[in-house]
């Protein structure tokens, strides 16, 4: 088998390996759900996350121990995993690839010559890591912004699986959400049709894992490159070739993806194009072109970009109050040193209340996980740990069920606050407009509640009625304007000298019919004046109860702005953050 | 004369042109006819309205409720439907039957706020094996995210192995329904999917407090079938749920007061919520059920004002014992 058939098959397998781990995060416990896929393998096998997370935490979470295999294999093999294994790459691959297909050798050979620009992908790396490793005390992690694999893991989860599910109903049975998906698709389509004009142009222009791949490929065992001197320099076999390399001259090594068209395009005989351990007749650059100015430009930027951002005190006394972390989440700053915005969290999430959060929180925080309680099927479900299983950096700490309870043995921490739930008297049916209402308190899940009623009797508007004679248990009034049973919705009473006669349960536009079960001591006589009160039960949080999961928020009829909202006063990660003493 | 021949065009070409944008005038003028809308958009469009059918069975003096006491809700529930003459009374050969269990919250089962997965196994089991139906669905719409109600309450599990399929509520199944008479459910969103092509509709619901409603029981369980932001209904608490059972008239209710919840209902999350009341009520009427089940709650039938509502709109008895219950005790 041709060589580069093998890499196809590779490509093919891993791709539809990726779309598949995509389609199983998916909570549930069927054979298609999450069970005990790896859905994070590609998240794990990238050294990026890997070196980031090091770099920012001085640890090697346990998961991400897998990024030393690619590490291993690049060193001895070269940039395999872009040629080879990347789901993104493939991707850029094929779109290049298609677009390409009716261009003329020449044109081919043109648009895949080695650019400057090249370069421009190690400083993006370089001001990455910077940001990551020098300034240990403020380090923020954001390779994830442009980190290949957390990319294509939240755009394929956040954006083309909702859309291609939405019609079929086949992963999700209620249509997923999630704010600021639009951005995502924005940047991935951009990216994905900037292959028509050059093809792999994230890969050789912007891919920070690519330049970490070109880096740490220079000690490459085997390369690519001439053997023989019988070649004929007709640079066919660069026409097709994917990194830019320019294997047919001398050839960059570090810009090499090993896809091996230069082989299969070779028209010698004796094959020109080796995979060998030998330097390539024509002369290699093993290092990438990073030049000292760019360099030190990079860096400088790196360190001196996290206090910049920082100071807009987003992580100080300015902090978001709707940034609303997931359960097991570390205080913001730590948070910041591991998430890598790869969406797992938001993509496994049952009820699709985590969303992308955008840059309210700190330019940082853009597309890191956020509660969003108007979104999704109803705020965080009570006995749910599902993003603290899935993150694969542990941003958010994998926490077990009666820890996010506060059950067992941390029965004497208590359970994981979020945040708090306030009430908004002014928008609240019950306190700003006496409706009877409550489904704040009724989809309360904590056991007590942690929404309580107070009750309170109030005479309604123009409530005040004259009796004109009373007949068993029906009062006729002498006012006539009342609404057909406006009163009669069992919660309204009727009062006569500070004494209640009753419950109404019915009236008319000049009659009142009292529910029988209360035995008037008083009878209201011809002319005297009743009052017609609303039972209201106020409601109030229990501020030591509320664990902030935001199901009262999701529920509370008024839809808009709701009438109460959770924030995240109170969260347990974070100490400052606390309302009580 | 030749030389201005060369740009002029030929009559033939001159008329084809004429004829082919005569025709695209034609075109453009029919379409805007076609289309044309005098009025505008009006108001509220006009959606068509569906129609519940009626699954309630004919009624056999003496045996419209029972009340069986008992710690194994298997057996007091196969007790209490054999009072009333057996499940073969109410679903028959062939039968598609549709089970409303309260699935609302994503608890777990042994918490009481959502139906006992065994007692709804036995009924699917029942609709089977004695009354030979010939599909049992299990549905619900709940309040959290549905699929994960249905596993984490254990319903989904236990009534598939019984045999019966869940439908998951999704918008094609949701139809706007219009109530005769009543007045809050109009053009609301119902749950219609799974009842248009069903003959027979049972619900099962256990006892639970609820600040709200008083408690919530079979005829609040129906709440399950509204759709669209229902909550606002709250604001009338006590007519929406009479007007639930004006409109949903089902084959059999099964009450369940095994464990009944008598605080933090209706999501409880607590054992300590839960009180062991022994008691399962079997019943035609939705209405004699939950006034019996006021009792296990420690409540009297005018503290939920629905119930009068309901009777008064004639969908049922409060006076249970007017009904004759038949009893049992199961040891």
């Amino acid at each position: 088998m041709k060589i580069v058939t093998v890499r196809r098959i590779s490509q093919i397998f891993f791709f539809t390996l990726f779309v598949w781990f995509c389609i199983v995060a998916t909570f549930g416990d069927r054979l298609w759900q999450l069970r005990n896929w790896p859905v994070n393998l590609f998240l794990g096998l990238d050294p990026l996350v890997a070196i980031g997370t090091l770099l920012t935490t001085h640890t090697l979470y346990a998961p991400l121990l897998l990024g030393l295999v690619t590490v291993i294999l690049t060193i001895i093999f070269g940039r395999f995993f872009c040629g080879w294994v990347c789901p993104f790459g493939s991707i850029h691959h094929l779109v290049g690839y298609l677009g390409s297909r009716k261009k003329t050798a020449v044109q081919k050979i043109k648009q895949n010559k080695y650019r400057k620009a090249q370069s421009i992908k190690y400083f993006i790396l370089i001001f990455f890591l910077f940001a990551a490793a020098f300034p240990s005390l403020n380090a923020t992690l954001q390779t994830g912004l442009l980190d290949p694999i957390p990319l294509i893991t939240r755009s394929f989860n956040l954006v083309l699986l909702p859309i291609v599910d939405e019609p079929l109903a086949a992963v999700s049975v209620t249509q997923r959400f999630y704010e600021l998906a639009w951005l995502f698709f924005a940047f991935f389509l951009t990216v994905v049709l900037l292959n028509l004009v050059i093809p792999r142009f994230y890969c050789r222009f912007i891919c920070p894992l690519g330049a970490l791949f070109g880096i740490i490929s220079r000690f490459a065992i085997w390369r690519i490159g001439k053997n023989t001197r019988t070649c004929s320099n007709c640079k066919f076999c660069e026409q097709n070739c994917e990194g830019g390399c320019e294997p047919g001259s001398e050839i960059k090594i570090s810009e090499c993806l090993l896809c091996f068209n230069c082989r299969q395009d070779c028209k010698t005989k004796d094959n020109v194009i080796r995979y060998q351990i030998q330097k390539s007749l024509a002369g290699e650059v093993t290092d990438p072109d990073i030049s000292r100015r760019g360099f030190v430009l990079s860096l400088a930027s790196g360190v001196l970009a996290v206090p910049a951002v920082r100071l807009a005190g987003k992580i100080n006394t300015n902090w978001y109050h709707k940034l609303i972390r997931p359960p097991g989440s570390l205080a913001e700053p730590e948070f910041l040193k591991r998430c890598i915005k790869c969406g797992q969290c938001m993509r496994v999430c049952p009820t699709n209340v985590l969303q992308p959060a955008g840059i309210a929180g700190g330019l940082e925080g853009l597309w890191t996980p956020v509660l969003n309680n108007k979104i999704g099927t109803s705020g965080c479900q009570l006995n749910c740990i599902a993003c603290s299983q899935v993150c694969p950096t542990a941003a958010i700490r994998p926490i077990t069920l009666d820890e996010k309870l506060g059950q067992g043995k941390f029965s004497d921490k208590g359970p994981i606050k979020l945040g708090t739930a306030f009430v908004d008297k002014n928008r609240c049916l019950v306190r700003a407009f006496d409706i009877p209402c409550i489904v704040c308190e009724e989809n309360c899940p904590v056991s007590p509640k942690a929404i309580y009623t107070v009750d309170e009797f109030k005479t309604v508007r123009d409530g005040i009625l004259t009796v004109k004679k009373v007949i068993g248990n029906t009062i006729e009034t002498v006012e006539n304007n009342l609404i057909l049973d406006k009163f009669a919705t069992g919660d309204y009473y009727c009062i006569f000298e500070g004494c209640k006669l009753g419950k109404i349960i019915a009236n008319t536009e000049n009659t009142i019919k009292i529910s029988t079960k209360y035995k008037p001591e008083k009878i209201p006589t011809e002319g005297s004046k009743i009052e017609i009160q609303v039972r209201l039960q106020h409601p109030y949080v229990d501020i030591e109860r509320c664990i902030g999961c935001g199901v009262c928020e999701h529920e509370c009829p008024v839809s808009g702005k709701k009438a109460i909202r959770v924030s995240a006063e109170g969260e347990t990660r974070s100490t400052d953050r606390r309302l009580l003493l | 004369m030749s030389q201005q021949n060369k740009h002029n065009l030929s009559r033939r070409k001159f008329i084809a042109r004429a004829v082919k944008a005569g025709l695209s005038i034609a075109a453009a003028g029919l379409l805007a006819k076609a289309f044309y809308d005098k009025n505008g958009p009006s108001a509220q469009p006009d959606k068509e309205l569906v129609t519940l059918p009626d699954f309630s069975v004919p009624s056999v003096q003496g045996q419209t409720i029972s009340i069986v006491k008992g710690a194994d809700r298997v057996k007091t529930v196969d007790k209490a439907i054999e009072l009333l003459g057996g499940i073969e009374r109410f679903v028959k050969s062939g039968d598609i039957v549709v089970i409303k269990p309260n699935v609302a919250f994503a608890s777990v089962p042994g918490l009481g706020a959502t139906t006992n997965p065994p007692l709804v196994a036995e009924v699917v089991r029942l609709c089977y094996n004695r009354g030979d139906a010939k599909q049992v669905y299990v549905t619900d719409n709940p309040i959290n995210e549905p699929a994960g109600c249905f596993t984490i309450s254990g319903i989904g599990k236990a009534a598939t192995e019984a045999g019966a399929k869940i439908i998951l509520p999704r918008d094609s199944l949701f139809k706007p329904v219009t109530l005769k008479g009543g007045k809050l459910i109009k053009n609301w969103p119902v749950f219609c999917g799974p009842l248009m092509k069903a003959d027979k509709l049972i619900g099962i619901a256990p006892v639970k407090n609820h600040s709200r409603a008083g408690a919530s029981m079979t005829m609040k369980n129906f709440y399950g079938l509204l759709g669209g932001r229902r909550n606002i209904f709250h604001q009338d608490i006590n007519t929406i749920i009479a007007e639930l059972v004006m409109l949903v008239k089902p084959t059999l209710v099964i009450l369940d007061g095994t464990e009944s919840m008598v605080t933090n209902g209706p999501t409880g999350g607590s054992f300590s919520d839960l009180k062991r009341t022994d008691t399962i009520i079997a019943s035609c009427d939705p209405v004699a059920a939950d006034a019996f089940g006021c009792s296990l709650l420690e409540l009297k039938t005018n503290d939920l004002p629905y119930l009068a509502k309901a009777q008064a709109a004639d969908a049922g008895t409060v006076d249970y014992d007017s009904l004759k219950p038949l009893n049992a005790i199961i040891s």
